[in-house]
């Protein structure tokens, strides 16, 4: 059973990067990681 | 051999993944291409050397943004590294995972965290990176991410410290959260001295997901049954005080590996496990042995 999930868990996760990758969410992480996070470095 | 073989990738994947070395002279951040791909562990993307992203920052900006409430490729992406190696990131790849361990390497007195504090992770997942990044938004619907606001001292340590040294302007805008993250990573470096990776068993939001794949990934950890003696000397070496003979893949566990090292009878295996043969797939000369995860 367990051996069955592990390898329904890997499609799935390469399912949902590539929905991620097709509906634009690359464009959106790299847009926050390219600029300083003044949250993150606690002045924002 | 195995820990200095853990030791060598640690210190690799954080030169690595933070080999940005112009940032930490310039006061600035990378902010090439490949940015856009995630960290597999803990690593600030706002830190000067860091080459990539960091997970939890990248769900959160992707949850506070205006398009989309969950991030699917964060999501997928998480789900592939745990599927495939579990918590196995937190224990040899993690940069900041790695800076409590050198912590907790300083002498003093140790203490042993309680066990019910390592739910707490669950709730600074669901709560400050998956809810409230996407629901407290403003007027126009941008939120924000909160946990690295107010809690993630990894962010302090990799990104506010090195750029407010070297940059003038952030310096200049330095206020009380400054402050507050400053302490929030004071607390951590004494309790990382004190108690083993406290940050990882009872805050991180990182390892909270990749705990939830421990006990289906493809890399797992074997107690052989009709070796193991119950001696008890892997819990007392355990960084993370788990019983490794009742339950092989806690989600507690780091995979650091630590209790197959010191096993005198070789109980404890770890590996890319085929379930259907019942042993792990490197394993050549068939011993006599249980193969189960638990030893029962």
């Amino acid at each position: 059973m367990k051996d069955r999930l592990k390898y329904v868990l890997l499609i799935m996760s390469l399912v949902l990067t590539i929905a991620g990758i097709y509906r634009g969410e690359v464009a959106e992480v790299l847009q926050k990681a390219i600029n300083i996070c003044l949250e993150c470095i606690g002045i924002g | 051999m195995a820990s200095f073989k853990r030791r060598i990738i640690q210190v690799t994947s954080t030169i690595i993944g933070n080999g940005y070395f112009e940032g930490f002279a310039k006061g600035t951040i990378y902010r090439g291409k490949l940015k856009s791909v995630c960290f597999p562990g803990l690593n600030c993307y706002s830190c000067p050397g860091a080459y990539t992203s960091c997970p939890i920052g990248s769900l959160q900006s992707v949850a506070a943004g205006l398009k989309y409430q969950i991030s699917l490729y964060v999501i997928g992406f998480l789900m592939l590294i745990g599927t495939i190696w579990g918590r196995l990131i937190c224990g040899w790849i993690c940069p900041f995972g790695f800076f409590q361990e050198l912590l907790y390497k300083i002498p003093s007195k140790k203490l042993k965290m309680p066990k019910t504090l390592n739910t707490l992770k669950y709730f600074f997942l669901v709560v400050f990176v998956l809810l409230l990044p996407a629901l407290s938004t403003n007027e126009v619907g941008i939120g924000l991410p909160l946990f690295c606001k107010y809690i993630c001292p990894a962010g302090t340590l990799e990104a506010g410290i090195p750029l407010t040294i070297k940059n003038v302007a952030l310096r200049g805008a330095i206020g009380i959260m400054y402050y507050w993250k400053l302490m929030l990573l004071a607390i951590t470096i004494v309790f990382s001295i004190l108690i083993s990776r406290p940050f990882c068993r009872a805050v991180c939001p990182l390892g909270a997901i990749y705990s939830l794949f421990n006990s289906v990934s493809f890399y797992r950890m074997n107690v052989d049954g009709t070796k193991c003696t119950k001696c008890n000397i892997c819990n007392k070496i355990c960084p993370v005080d788990i019983k490794i003979y009742e339950n092989a893949n806690s989600p507690e566990c780091v995979r650091c590996g630590k209790c197959v090292d010191k096993c005198p009878t070789k109980a404890i295996k770890s590996g890319y496990i085929n379930e259907k043969k019942g042993r792990l797939n490197h394993e050549k000369i068939l011993d006599v042995g249980c193969g189960a995860d638990n030893c029962n």
